[in-house]
């Protein structure tokens, strides 16, 4: 009966994470332009711009490989089953036993690694330049990202999320130093592997500053459909891994009811919206920074991780 | 039994070599060397998985009257041999099974078929013996064999510097294990192993075992700042002896590292420790640094090899942390994690330069910025780097990220050591651990991505063909490995897991019993991980978006020019190269590990000379050991120089006071 629930959750969890993460990006999108006194595009053009993408055709480069139209697939695959991981609105999650934090971390490695692979698949200056600092963004993102594993693990006493989310929900976490800086580091690590403004600005085409958009410039269609797909989940597993980490209120804990699940999910909507309007505000008053500054930003994300984590060696009190 | 087996396999490898020396003449000599050494090699494989899986109860060990006649040559096959054993003869095996398609290219056979067999037969000695003198004497065989080997392309002069350099250091080496095993013996002379465990040494001696084998069995690994010979020596050699020397010799030199400091030396030391994680962490990082800096493909890969060497000594620091704290299960966890890490390197470190070596068949390239576009062109050597490059980038679901992520477990587990300087260090070790792991993956798409993507650079590249189906099955079998030992992590662990408890005296949990095959490290409310769901959510999440969307969106597909923003260019020379790839990374890390600088000269308005761009970068391992050695060495070797042109009085006069010398210190210290 656990099992058959636990299967019920997390199927729920699959199809919810996939219908709301192109929503949250037509939220952001809409927030960010009332603030900046525009009125924006209708909050579901996100799932417009898909199924138009869907219906089109696939216009291929003569020098593109097999690789490039696989790459697209996987890319969607393993963020989809990373997100899918992250509890958002229930804890107990049927499979989040077969991959830690750890390896959610390295799964949304393996897409950076294939997506940045196919900006050099065609074989055109722009996909080179943006895979080329993607991977430098990735090489201080990612160290950063594994010290607040370590800080959440240390705290917790596991790497698992749902036990990571069940501890800060008991009474025993209190304020501590170390939560804090892991939750500044998080922050900052989620601006930039979401390729947000001040690292990157999702809205550029035609800029030298840009990055993610650089990689995909290449493709069309059902391919690119599927990356901006990969982009909305992505977006949505990190504020979901800071609700789930930082704001454990409100999630449903094993064997709760049916009622208790549907509230669940509305709260989890609330924070999603929270997340997003808080992402739209922040976007609209910091400016882009030079590449070159961006080591910095990421430098300092790592070092806060780093001290979380030393913090934490040294008393398990702080 | 089993011991006589692996002995007879290395006599078999004797013989092959020995029959490697006329077949260089005969056209199918070749084939049949290496065709030999793979049937041997894979005897010697079944042989040690058979002693490792199913070996119980008290190690088969032979004593045979050679060598020092007081001593004899005592040879032994325990857990940790047995392990180091499949290591060792699942590469030969495969690289001997590539030789039989690669060698055919060879132009001079009789400078590599003789010498491949006997480097095999040397390496498998190292682990079968079990005293000093043997140890040591196939320890420098192995050594002299492989020089032989990096010196078989002799004609060209980067080769004759390699095979120097690589000389000078193994004689370093063994001349510091040879110091370690007097020490260990002490002054009665008790050099077999079984002796020495007995021996007990005072902690200051111990600590002096310990800086020489760390000196020894770390230049042999490539232990920074001792890792100068190996980016020379392993590319130079054949690719399929580079696989063996990069995926295997190293793990020689971690086996004797691993048998000096946790088998023969005793107890541990609390502070043993601190310099092998320092010296581990560093190595890793500075590594891949040096290998995201170059340009050559098989540079690349042993640049690449020194980073993974880096993060088994972390592993193997950290389970020396735990046993000298008396922490034996947090021990098993990090040494299962550096000896799974030493496996997986052998597997895709061997497919990486067999690829290699592909490339450089099919193209006679082996610089990365004349290369490209080869995935149209060796479909199958494409799909396995890649393969070989998201293992060993530490991705999941493969192996590579098992062993990574054990190795982050056993960090997590560190806040219990009771010492400080731990507490401080080990943090910083897991964040710099983190770091490799990702400049790793930035190398390897820099590989991947320079290598096989794009379009092609020369006309090399142009006219590439797929390699012959012999190297192309060698591939394809590490690749499997790969994946088999990345979605089931917990049958190498179970594997393991004797040496371990032979080692540190206890073993991680039972995994073959774990339910869905996942991996439990300590306790299931703590951590675990399943290679075979994620594999199996991945492929089945990827298959189904690709069916749902073939059925229910457009298939249309048109092929057309590039877009590349409206401004697609035709050269191929506009793609981004691999020092352009690598140039942000350089700029962030650059400046501190090889005090990077980069040079812009502008011609001035009007002068239509080209601009230039010039990027300074310096080994200051060179610069500040290896430079100032050379020069007091060449200065003491000028000073005596004058020794030579003496007249026969002062040479007389000199042997006289050398003996009124030497008369003096005898009656001073007796």
């Amino acid at each position: 009966m656990v099992v058959i629930s636990d299967l019920a959750i997390q199927g729920a969890q699959m199809l919810l994470v996939l219908t709301l993460a192109p929503l949250l990006t037509g939220f952001v999108r809409k927030v960010k332009a009332q603030l900046l006194r525009r009125r924006g595009a209708s909050i579901v053009q996100p799932y417009r711009d898909l199924l138009r993408l869907l219906r089109k055709e696939v216009i291929l480069a003569d020098t593109a490989s097999w690789l490039f139209r696989v790459i697209p697939y996987l890319i969607f695959a393993t963020t989809w089953v990373a997100a899918a991981l992250v509890p958002t609105f229930a804890t107990s999650l049927l499979f989040s036993w077969s991959a830690d934090l750890i390896a959610i971390i390295a799964l949304l490695g393996s897409a950076r690694f294939f997506l940045a692979l196919a900006g050099m698949d065609v074989g055109t200056s722009f996909g080179g330049i943006g895979s080329s600092r993607e991977v430098m963004i990735a090489t201080l993102a990612e160290p950063a990202m594994i010290m607040i594993v370590f800080t959440l693990a240390l705290l917790a006493g596991s790497t698992q999320l749902s036990n990571v989310a069940s501890f800060m929900l008991s009474s025993s976490v209190g304020v501590r130093v170390s939560l804090a800086l892991a939750l500044v580091a998080l922050v900052m690590v989620a601006i930039a592997e979401n390729a947000r403004i001040p690292i990157d600005n999702p809205a550029t085409h035609l800029e030298l500053t840009m990055v993610h958009e650089a990689m995909v410039l290449e493709y069309s269609g059902r391919h690119l459909a599927m990356i901006e797909l990969a982009a909305s989940l992505k977006l949505l597993l990190y504020i979901s891994l800071i609700g789930c980490v930082f704001l454990p209120w409100g999630l449903a804990l094993p064997g709760a009811g049916a009622a208790a699940q549907v509230a669940a999910v509305a709260v989890y909507i609330a924070k999603l919206a929270a997340g997003g309007f808080l992402l739209a505000l922040f976007e609209t008053t910091v400016a882009k920074m030079r590449v070159f500054r961006v080591p910095d930003f990421l430098g300092a994300a790592l070092m806060l991780g780093l001290l979380g984590t030393l913090l934490l060696f040294v008393s398990r009190s702080l | 039994m089993v011991a006589i087996v692996g002995l007879w396999c290395v006599a078999a490898l004797l013989g092959i070599a020995g029959f490697g020396i006329v077949a260089g003449n005969w056209s199918q000599g070749s084939r049949l060397t290496y065709g030999a050494t793979a049937a041997t090699s894979t005897v010697a494989l079944i042989t040690a998985v058979l002693q490792l899986v199913g070996g119980t109860g008290v190690p088969p060990s032979i004593v045979l009257p050679l060598g020092l006649p007081w001593i004899g040559a005592h040879f032994r096959m325990d857990a940790l041999s047995a392990f180091f054993l499949v290591v060792i003869n699942l590469g030969g095996a495969a690289a001997s099974l590539y030789g039989v398609g690669y060698g055919q290219h060879e132009d001079e056979p009789q400078r590599v078929l003789p010498f491949f067999p006997a480097f095999l037969a040397g390496m498998n000695l190292v682990i079968l013996a079990d005293d000093a003198f043997s140890f040591l004497l196939s320890w420098e065989f192995m050594s002299l064999a492989s020089w032989a080997l990096v010196m078989a392309h002799h004609h060209e002069r980067d080769n004759i510097r390699a095979g120097y350099v690589y000389i000078v250091m193994a004689c370093f080496g063994t001349l510091a294990l040879l110091l370690a095993f007097g020490l260990l013996a002490g002054p009665e002379g008790g050099y077999a192993f079984a002796s020495i465990r007995v021996h007990q040494l005072s902690p200051l001696l111990a600590g002096f075992v310990l800086g020489l084998a760390l000196l020894g069995a770390g230049s042999k690994a490539g232990l920074v700042p001792l890792h100068v010979w190996l980016p020379l020596a392993h590319p130079a050699a054949p690719s399929h002896v580079s696989a063996s020397m990069s995926g295997v010799m190293t793990k020689v030199a971690v086996y004797g590292f691993i048998r000096i400091v946790f088998d023969l030396l005793g107890p541990t030391a609390w502070w043993w420790s601190f310099p092998i994680l320092a010296i581990g962490s560093g190595t890793a990082v500075l590594g891949v640094l040096y290998a995201l800096m170059e340009t050559d493909l098989k540079r690349v890969l042993a640049y690449s090899t020194i980073e993974n060497i880096g993060l088994i000594f972390v592993g193997l620091g950290l389970a020396l942390a735990f046993r000298a704290n008396s922490l034996p299960a947090a021990s098993a966890l990090a040494l299962t994690a550096a000896l799974f890490h030493a496996f997986n390197h052998a597997l895709f470190k061997s497919a990486l330069f067999f690829g290699a070596g592909a490339v450089l068949t099919a193209t006679g390239e082996r610089q990365m910025e004349r290369l490209g576009g080869l995935i149209h062109r060796m479909p199958t050597t494409s799909v396995v780097v890649l393969v070989a490059c998201v293992a060993i980038s530490a991705l999941p679901p493969l192996n590579g990220f098992a062993s990574e992520w054990l190795a982050f477990q056993a960090i997590l587990l560190s806040p219990q050591l009771p010492l400080w300087g731990l507490k401080l260090l080990v943090p910083a070790v897991g964040a710099l651990l983190a770091l490799s792991a990702a400049l790793a993956a930035a190398c390897f798409v820099r590989v991947f991505g320079i290598v096989f993507l794009g379009r092609p650079r020369s006309p090399a590249a142009e006219r590439a063909a797929e390699v012959d189906r012999w190297s192309l099955s060698a591939m394809v079998i590490l690749a499997g490995l790969c994946i088999l030992a990345g979605i089931l992590p917990g049958f190498v662990i179970d594997a393991i897991a004797p040496v371990a408890q032979s080692l540190v005296g206890s073993r991680m949990p039972e995994q073959a019993g774990m339910s869905w095959l996942s991996i439990i490290p300590v306790a299931e409310s703590r951590s675990s991980y399943n290679g075979l769901l994620v594999f199996c959510f991945i492929a089945a999440s990827a298959s189904l978006a690709a069916y749902v969307i073939h059925r229910l969106a457009s298939h249309a597909l048109r092929r057309a020019p590039a877009w590349d923003c409206g401004f697609p260019q035709s050269s191929p020379a506009t793609q981004y190269t691999a020092s352009s790839f690598a140039q942000p990374i350089r700029r962030v890390f650059g400046g501190y590990a090889f005090q990077a600088r980069e040079r812009v000269e502008m011609p001035p308005p009007g002068n239509l000379g080209p601009a230039r761009f010039q990027v300074d970068l310096r080994d200051l391992a060179w610069e500040l050991i290896y430079t100032p050695i050379t020069n007091s060495v060449s200065v003491a070797a000028e000073r005596l120089n004058r020794l030579q042109f003496l007249t026969i009085r002062q040479y007389l006069s000199l042997v006289f006071s050398a003996l009124v010398f030497l008369l003096l210190v005898l009656a001073l210290w007796s």
